[in-house]
């Protein structure tokens, strides 16, 4: 009987999970032939404009299309009044084509197909749309101004006794806390509150969003787009053209970056919905200018944060009131601030308060371990503050309040094997911590949590006739999956990992498969995977013993070889009984479909070094160690990739990147050279640690490593900044000005 | 408009395209020839996705007029491989897992060929300013900075390798 959740060996045991294979994708990636979403072109193929508000809020009069429709090339126009109205709840599809009222500049109004590029764009700029502007709010002070303009007149906050009696711009509360926050504060020697702001940023991938959509007229629609997953974009799709799932069939292209930005839809109703009214497939790219204005940024923050420690050490109360953006629907990111905020630590007295705030920007979306950076940024700070006060090491400080395996969440559950004391001991360890500092540089300390996901995944493996196990999965591969995917399945088939060749494939030929989120790929498809594999294993030994004509039970599968245990036959390969498929039963293939439970708990420790000119207020990292907990580490290449990768970001969205608005609600850095992401001469070398505390519910022990490493570069900098400099920072980004503003403060020179 | 009739060569091979006067060489290459190893990830010039070489300088497609192409030589990185041989650029970024999407891996190896051309024997800092114009999100650049010193390294053994034959 297949157990999937039987631990496969001891880890040193493995063969190949834990190597660092070549990626089986990897040679179409380095000579130019991987096919991206932006990469297709079919023939009769029209190109899709979009027009966009040039407002942040406004009511929409009138639209009037015939202009266009009549200009050179035209074959389709499409507004909203193409698409059925939405449910009300339906956010991303009333995102995604303003009906009444305009809530964001560059939000989506009416969409043309024609010949060329060029004249969907001229035909998009005849559109005549009639505006009444209405007053917009910006930021959380505004939104939540007693008086604010409404952007949703009937939006009444949830989680709030009793319920308003009127609408306002907090669609939701979210409350956690435990014991006695007023003892608890009694009790402590120190304590100190504080307030943060961070800014809005963006998850910056490098591929645009495209699409290729090919309606038939029998209102069945192919799809091909960049996604972090395909029966997303199908759900959604379908959902606001009000068509059947089944009507859609999306093929995955590579994707070229996600970040969780890549976790909803924009453009795939828009372009099939043009490919219906044209009879003709329609390619949509969006431009960079476009990718910032209208898609996935990250929410910006408010949050005050009060913690009490007692002298020696121990956190025994928090308060936090957390306020996060959603943009312009409800989202969920306030409540996740709420789950990350004081999650690594064991704090007997809590509470936590959280709000979503919508304002009139681009509708948030998941950024890597969404909302969790800027909690940390808060607790992270005064945490280090207050180690900093008892003249406690940092990393003891948090050792003695660090949770561990039994310990409860701050939204209920217990931790089940967790290595965030393994990551902090790591830290203190790695001889990059007692590096002497020079003149005006700092180094400085901060943790991470994310909780990780499972979800629905599901795999097929196919036996080709000569041997090679074809490994199918619908999970789009981010950054090094299919690799991770091809190991587990060689592992458990006793193949060499070349001889499997590891395939995403489309909505009609895998079974369901959630989105790439949560950091569950790798632990969650991996188990489809391991179960294929397994289930398959016990098909090549019913095949052997047909063969041998013995009874299965005296089969046994040993590295890639079906074995006879009373010995009488010689061992059949894989490849041999592959061979005699025909003669057996026929073709070697075996599905596995699950929700995957268990998802393993993520916490990171990193260490920053740093200098700070005093002239300037410009920031130099010196040096960047990060350790984090990745259960078992598949391909530690890329496992170490994905560490390095979220540190990066996060010390982007620490020094540099924010969203930069006008009065009006433009936004006036749409562009890379304005928005500015780290560069390689940014950045040092990221050196990594990876700790392996496996997760029991995963056959390999696998929990997941995509996110967390975002989680604490922002208050690492923030501590190696006040370590270098003696100022406290509270509001992202850490610009040059804005250090120096603090240093000519602090000088009195300004 | 009238379209342009422009003759030039790329990666070795004779080409010929029509285009307005307005067309960038980015879409030139992407639309007309087929040539998609080229991303447009900004087209403005300011994420380096777009990297091909024009007579030998380094240059953003999206930026280059495509008449500018006529008479030139165009390397892109369908060209990189000699064959079936890989560049050594190319294998060091496959064995040192220095892409993870890989959107911005064709940019990044043709700047850093750019780079190795003329200093064969680059410092980390060096390999880090001359990918400066190149945008990576996802690798933090510590694997894509190692995988090209190390192509640097083997480059270098190959040609002593080649002298001592």
């Amino acid at each position: 009987m297949t157990d999937i959740n039987a631990v496969s060996n001891t880890p040193n045991s493995y063969k190949w999970v834990g190597t660092r294979p070549v990626r089986h994708d990897g040679l179409e990636k380095v000579n130019g032939h991987a096919r991206f979403a932006a990469d297709l072109s079919l023939p009769r193929m029209l190109s899709g404009h979009v027009l966009r508000s040039p407002f942040a809020h406004a009511r929409i009069i009138s639209i009037d299309t015939k202009e266009a429709e009549a200009m050179p090339g035209v074959k389709a126009v499409i507004t909203s009044a193409d698409f059925p109205e939405p449910h009300r709840k339906d956010y991303v599809s009333l995102n995604l084509m303003a009906r009444d009222k305009v809530f964001y500049e560059g939000q989506a109004v009416a969409a043309v197909a024609a010949g060329t590029k060029r004249q969907a764009k001229a035909a998009a700029e005849k559109i005549v749309v009639q505006y009444q502007e209405l007053p917009h709010v910006l930021s959380i002070d505004e939104a939540m101004a007693e008086d604010a303009p409404l952007l949703h007149e009937n939006l009444i906050t949830k989680g709030v006794e009793p319920v308003p009696g009127k609408a306002s711009n907090i669609p939701s509360r979210t409350l956690f806390e435990r014991g006695d926050l007023d003892a608890g504060f009694k009790e402590a020697d120190v304590v100190f509150e504080q307030e943060f702001t961070t800014k809005v940023v963006h998850q910056g991938y490098i591929e645009p969003h495209a699409v290729v959509a090919d309606t038939s007229s029998d209102d069945r629609s192919v799809i091909w787009c960049s996604s972090q997953g395909h029966f997303m974009i199908r759900a959604k799709t379908a959902a606001m053209l009000g068509w059947e799932p089944s009507q859609l069939k999306v093929i995955p292209a590579e994707i070229g970056g996600g970040f969780g930005g890549k976790t909803t839809i924009y453009l795939e109703p828009l372009a099939a919905k043009l490919s219906q009214k044209a009879k003709r497939p329609v390619k949509i790219v969006m431009s960079r200018d476009e990718v910032f204005r209208a898609t996935g940024p990250t929410p910006g923050t408010k949050l005050r944060i009060k913690l009490g420690a007692k002298k020696n050490g121990k956190i025994v109360a928090g308060k936090a009131w957390l306020a996060y953006e959603n943009g312009a629907y409800p989202g969920i990111w306030g409540m996740l601030g709420a789950m990350c905020l004081f999650a690594p630590y064991d704090i007997p007295n809590f509470y936590v308060e959280a709000f979503e705030v919508v304002v009139n920007k681009p509708v948030n979306i998941a950024y890597r371990a969404p909302s969790a950076p800027m909690a940390a940024f808060a607790t992270e700070t005064v945490v280090d503050q207050i180690a900093r006060e008892l003249k406690l090491d940092p990393i003891e400080l948090r050792l003695i309040n660090a949770v561990e395996e039994g310990s409860r969440k701050p939204d209920g559950p217990k931790y089940g094997p967790i290595g965030f004391k393994e990551t902090l001991e790591a830290i203190r360890n790695h001889p990059n911590y007692s590096i002497p500092l020079g003149p005006n540089q700092g180094r400085g300390i901060a943790s991470g949590y994310w909780f990780n996901i499972g979800e629905s995944s599901s795999a097929t493996v196919h036996l080709t006739e000569d041997g090679t196990a074809i490994v199918v999965t619908g999970s789009p591969d981010i950054g090094g999956s299919r690799a991770s995917m091809a190991l587990m399945a060689a592992e458990e088939l006793g193949i060499d990992v070349k001889l499997v060749q590891p395939r995403v494939a489309d909505t009609d030929s895998i079974g369901f498969t959630d989105v790439t989120e949560g950091s569950r790929t790798t632990f969650a498809t991996g188990m489809a995977v391991v179960g294929a594999c397994r289930q398959l294993i016990d098909e090549l030994r019913k095949r052997a013993a047909m063969m041998w004509e013995v009874d299965i039970d005296e089969v046994e599968w040993m590295d890639g070889n079906a074995l006879h245990t009373v010995n009488k036959h010689a061992p059949l390969a894989l490849a041999e009984i592959t061979k005699s498929a025909k003669k057996t039963g026929g073709p070697l293939t075996t599905t596995h479909s699950l929700e995957a439970r268990g998802a393993g708990a993520a916490f990171s420790t990193q260490m920053c070094d740093l200098e700070v000119d005093p002239e300037t207020g410009a920031v130099t990292i010196l040096r960047y160690t990060t350790a984090q907990d990745a259960g078992t580490a598949i391909h530690p290449g890329y496992v170490e990739g994905q560490f390095q990768g979220g540190v990066a970001q996060g010390i982007g969205w620490a020094l540099n990147e924010e969203y930069v608005h006008n009065a009006e609600g433009v936004m006036e850095n749409p562009g890379f050279l304005d928005y500015r992401i780290p560069v390689a001469s940014d950045l040092p070398m990221i050196e990594t640690i990876i700790v392996e505390v496996p997760n029991p519910k995963h056959p390999y022990g696998v929990r997941g490593v995509g996110e967390v490493g975002i989680v604490p570069p922002i208050p690492a900098v923030a501590n190696a900044i006040h370590d270098a400099t003696g100022l406290r920072m509270r509001r992202l980004p850490m610009s040059p000005m804005t250090i120096l503003a603090g240093l000519n403060q602090k000088n009195g020179s300004a | 408009m009238n379209r342009r009739h422009i003759t030039c060569t790329i990666n070795g091979d004779k080409a010929e395209f029509l285009c307005d006067d307005d067309e960038s060489l980015l879409n030139t290459l992407r639309d007309e020839l087929g040539l998609t190893g080229a991303k447009e990830g900004c087209g403005t010039g300011d994420c380096g996705a777009c990297s091909v070489m024009l007579n030998g300088r380094l240059v953003c497609s999206c930026l280059v007029f495509a008449p500018e192409a006529e008479g030139a030589t165009i390397e892109t990185i369908e060209g990189m491989a000699d064959g079936e041989h890989l560049h050594p650029l190319q294998t060091a970024f496959l064995e040192g897992a220095a892409l993870q999407c890989g959107i911005c891996t064709p940019g990044v190896l043709i700047a850093a060929k750019a780079l190795l051309d003329r200093n064969p024997e680059p410092t980390e800092s060096e390999v880090r300013y001359a990918l400066a114009g190149n945008l990576c999100r996802c690798t933090g650049y510590d694997k894509i900075v190692r995988s090209v010193l190390d192509a640097a390294a083997q480059m270098k053994n190959n040609l002593q390798e080649g002298d001592r034959l």
